[in-house]
């Protein structure tokens, strides 16, 4: 393609993703996105105007060279475009598909101030892709071992790239997991039509080729505590997640029918109940149920799209305000909506009714409208008085936030955590309060995204590389 | 992958296991357990550790096959793995020197109690131990039971063996007798929990139970454990398992952990199919490998 001007390419419209059929893909469990093909990627890439100053880079919260990158698709050098992002960003092929662009790299995006902005993370996904399918997994070179040993405990995205990042600096890098399977979040909560398994899989064995060794079935606490590990590793990094349910604390809790999100996602994800009974794991049958799923994040969009696949006849998402506080990424939301799912804005769940076997059967919800902003500054939600309505309901999920899991620090007690349970860090280095140990990801923020937990165990490993070659400055 | 290093039958579907497993003989305490999973496909359950070796790295487990999942376990041997092994999980129990302390066990729970009984003996206590079950040839532990308790009483329902009766018969008859009880211990099948606790309540003896909730994977993580005690819910693999007896819902963890019993039944179902499926190749094959000999 002959040099275009700028206004050549801000003439250019976004490129579509191919995706499934919705009507199909609502009832099956593959990829929705399908990816861009070559053409539709190097027409995408000539939409960028190479900013002199680029934004983009600055929304992206690992500064991701992105006008760099997209120039090398566009020239049709997908293997350079794919070096290029792993200088910053570990797991491309990931971020890609699941980070929330509309609000990071893509919003910042000058094109974006008048046309539709450039589809960074679509161009992400796709690079990372070209270079998996292609060439495999690209192993970059690792240093001359310098004999320390390291103890990563978690297997998600801040511990992957912690590992990723040391093993790559001659380190002796094991990852303690509680699971039976590697990636967090990505294996058990996020769902395989997001986010297919194989594509981490691919990322866990690139590590595994580095050196990189995997301990599952480890819950660190229970199974050899933080201080005892130090007395074997030269330093350790927490990425133990956010996996602590929380409930509504409603009346009915209890009854059968009533799942947390983790819970409803990990026997479908990690389980695989959806086939069952090839695989034992069960689920509570939903077809031709009603299922509500309370809550407007991700993790409830991914909730209530992998009811509808499992056959209920209606699945509901079910959230205290309206859309536009919803904290979904609104790719998912466009994507649910598609696909048949229900929204109920502003209702409140009051309480859970049951049968007298103890199934539940409906659920009392307050409505509500939008007062003053909060603290947070959205809007906040107040009840409408005796606006109560009753709906007939065999499932309920409740999706609204997870806390931190009480395990390491009850087991470690001089480790400093907040009054949420989060541990304490300095922000520049991930160090804890305890010598030789580092922490990062949803254990350090609460809930939040790969990306910042990627950032988080790459800062990390940062920290960890200096500390072990000068131990007295701690 | 964890290897099997002894098995074998104690009563009719309970089957006794020595599996390698360092990291967890290493670190486990009376009260706590483990998760499984037989192999690829399947289900994580939570089994007691019922005792441990930590010099080489063992730990033992007893199963009762109730299900798919432990009637696959069931049939495996020594020299056979099991895919994952985690723990151990669990607080362990809380042990101190109550005085008599009486541990009840039904059917397998006497396995999931014995290890506390060795430790309240440890401990200092006066032990007696109950050991409930239908008929003689499921009472399991007695000579195990024997070498740590003070006394040792069997009961079986249908009066095969020991005392005729229910455990809470046997319970009540030695509150009864005068035995001052300061601490009762009760595992077995919620029915049997919940009527000790009715059994103790109006002496006000401190009992304490073994709640056993469906768990996926057991570190607090997905909330499907959860029981009710003292009116607000627990997550029962990082709380418990044990609880005071006198606050447990039994009602609730009665009702919950039916949750699955149509798919349960299915499953069976089918895991049964499957070993007969195999039988019927394993015969042609037989079959097949003679004519071969014939055809010879
Ligand atoms: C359903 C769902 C959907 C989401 N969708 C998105 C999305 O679209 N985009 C996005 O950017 N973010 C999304 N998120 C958030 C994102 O997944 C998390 O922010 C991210 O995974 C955090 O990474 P982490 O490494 O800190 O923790 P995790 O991914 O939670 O990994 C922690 C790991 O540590 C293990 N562990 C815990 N305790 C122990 C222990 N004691 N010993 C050993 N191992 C232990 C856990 O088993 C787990 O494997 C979603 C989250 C959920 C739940
Ligand atoms: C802390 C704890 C310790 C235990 N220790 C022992 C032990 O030492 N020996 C022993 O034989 N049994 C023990 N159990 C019970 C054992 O876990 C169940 O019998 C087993 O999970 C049944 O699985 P199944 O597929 O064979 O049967 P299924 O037919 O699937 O289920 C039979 C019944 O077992 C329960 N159950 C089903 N799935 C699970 C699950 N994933 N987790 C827990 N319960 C489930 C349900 O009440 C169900 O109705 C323990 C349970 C707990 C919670
Ligand atoms: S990592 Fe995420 S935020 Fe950064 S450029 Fe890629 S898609 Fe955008
Ligand atoms: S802001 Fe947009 S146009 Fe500018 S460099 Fe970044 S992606 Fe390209
Ligand atoms: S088994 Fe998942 S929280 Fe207890």
């Amino acid at each position: 393609m002959p040099e275009l001007t700028n206004k050549e390419r801000m003439a250019i419209p976004r490129q579509p993703m191919p995706e499934q059929d919705p009507e199909a893909r609502s009832r099956n469990f593959e990829e929705v996105n399908l990816g861009l093909t070559e053409e539709l990627a190097r027409m995408e890439a000539e939409r960028c105007i190479r900013c002199p100053k680029p934004l983009c880079i600055a929304g992206c919260p690992v500064e991701v060279k992105i006008p760099e990158f997209i120039e090398l698709i566009a020239v049709g050098d997908f293997a350079g475009a794919a070096a290029k992002l792993k200088e910053d960003n570990s797991l491309p092929a990931i971020c890609g598909r699941v980070c929330p662009q509309e609000e990071q790299c893509e919003i910042k995006c000058v094109v974006g101030k008048k046309n539709e902005p450039v589809a960074i993370g679509r161009l992400e996904r796709f690079a990372a892709d070209w270079e998996r399918v292609n060439l495999g997994i690209q192993a970059p070179k690792v240093a001359e071992s310098t004999g320390k040993k390291i103890a990563i405990v978690g297997g998600g995205p801040a511990g992957l790239s912690c590992a990723g990042d040391l093993v790559q600096w001659g380190y002796d890098v094991t990852v303690f997991e509680a699971l039976h399977e590697i990636g967090g979040v990505l294996v058990y909560g996020i769902p395989e039509f997001r986010l297919p398994k194989s594509i981490v899989k691919a990322e866990v064995e690139g590590l595994e080729k580095l050196g990189v060794k995997f301990q599952t079935n480890y819950v660190v606490g229970m199974t050899e505590t933080v201080d005892e590990m130090l007395e074997h590793f030269d330093a350790v990094f927490l990425g133990v997640g956010a996996g602590l349910p929380y409930f509504m604390n409603i009346p009915g809790e209890h009854l059968i029918g009533v799942y947390s999100a983790n819970e409803f996602l990990t026997r479908v994800n990690l389980m695989k109940a959806y086939d069952f009974p090839n695989y034992d794991t069960p689920m509570i049958d939903v077809h031709g149920k009603n299922v509500a799923v309370i809550g407007g994040g991700n993790t409830a969009m991914d909730a209530v799209r992998t009811a509808l696949r499992l056959g209920a006849s209606r699945a509901v998402i079910v959230y205290r305000r309206s859309e536009a506080e919803m904290p979904a990424r609104i790719e998912e939301i466009h994507h649910a909506k598609e696909e048949g799912v229900e929204f109920m804005l502003l209702h409140s769940p009051l309480e859970l009714k049951g049968d007298e076997n103890g199934w539940l059967t409906s659920m009392v919800l307050q409505k509500m409208e939008l007062g003053e902003p909060d603290d947070s500054g959205r809007r906040r939600p107040v009840p409408i008085e005796g606006a109560v309505e009753e709906m007939p309901v065999s499932v309920v999920v409740v999706a609204i936030g997870n806390g931190s899991n009480p395990i390491i620090h009850r087991t470690t007690p001089d480790l400093a955590v907040n009054k949420w349970g989060n541990i304490v860090v300095d922000g520049d280095t991930m160090k804890t309060n305890k010598k030789g140990v580092f922490a990062g990801g949803d254990i350090v923020t609460g809930g939040a995204t790969v990306i910042l937990a990627m950032g988080a165990g790459r800062t990390a490993a940062k920290a960890i590389h200096e500390y072990l070659q000068n131990p007295e400055t701690w | 992958m964890n290897k099997i290093i002894e098995a074998n039958f104690q009563a009719p579907d309970v089957k006794f296991f020595r599996i390698e497993a360092p990291h967890v003989a290493r670190k486990r305490k009376a009260g706590q357990f483990i998760i499984l999973r037989v192999d690829e496909f399947g289900e994580r359950i939570p089994l007691t550790i019922a005792d441990s070796d930590a010099e080489n790295g063992t730990i033992s487990i007893i199963v009762q096959g109730i299900g798919k999942t432990t009637k696959k376990l069931n049939t495996l041997e020594a020299g056979d793995y099991v895919r994952d092994l985690v723990g151990p999980l669990g607080t362990p129990s809380h042990v101190e020197n109550f005085g008599t302390a009486v541990s009840i066990g039904g059917g397998v729970g006497t396995a999931i109690a014995y290890p506390t009984a060795v430790a309240l003996k440890e401990a200092g206590n006066r032990v007696i131990s109950i050991i409930g079950g239908r008929s003689k040839e499921y009472v399991i532990l007695e000579n195990e039971m024997k070498q740590i308790c003070d006394e040792v009483y069997p009961t079986t329902d249908d009066g095969s063996y020991g005392y005729h009766g229910f455990v809470t018969g046997k319970l009540q008859e030695l509150i009864d007798e005068g035995k001052k009880i300061d601490f009762v211990l009760a595992i077995g099948p919620i029915p049997m929990m919940k009527a000790v606790a009715e059994v103790t309540r109006p002496y006000g003896i401190k009992t304490v139970v073994s709640l056993n909730p469906i768990m996926v994977d057991g570190t607090g993580m997905c909330g499907g454990c959860r029981a009710i005690v003292d009116g607000e819910p627990v997550f029962v693999c990082v709380e418990g398992p044990e609880f005071d007896a006198h606050k447990v819902d039994f009602d609730v963890l009665t009702s919950r952990n039916r949750t699955y019993i149509l798919q349960e039944k299915k499953a069976l179902e089918s895991f049964h199919e499957c070993k007969l499926e195999k039988k019927i190749d394993e015969a042609v094959v037989e079959q097949k490998s003679a004519e071969e000999v014939t055809h010879a």
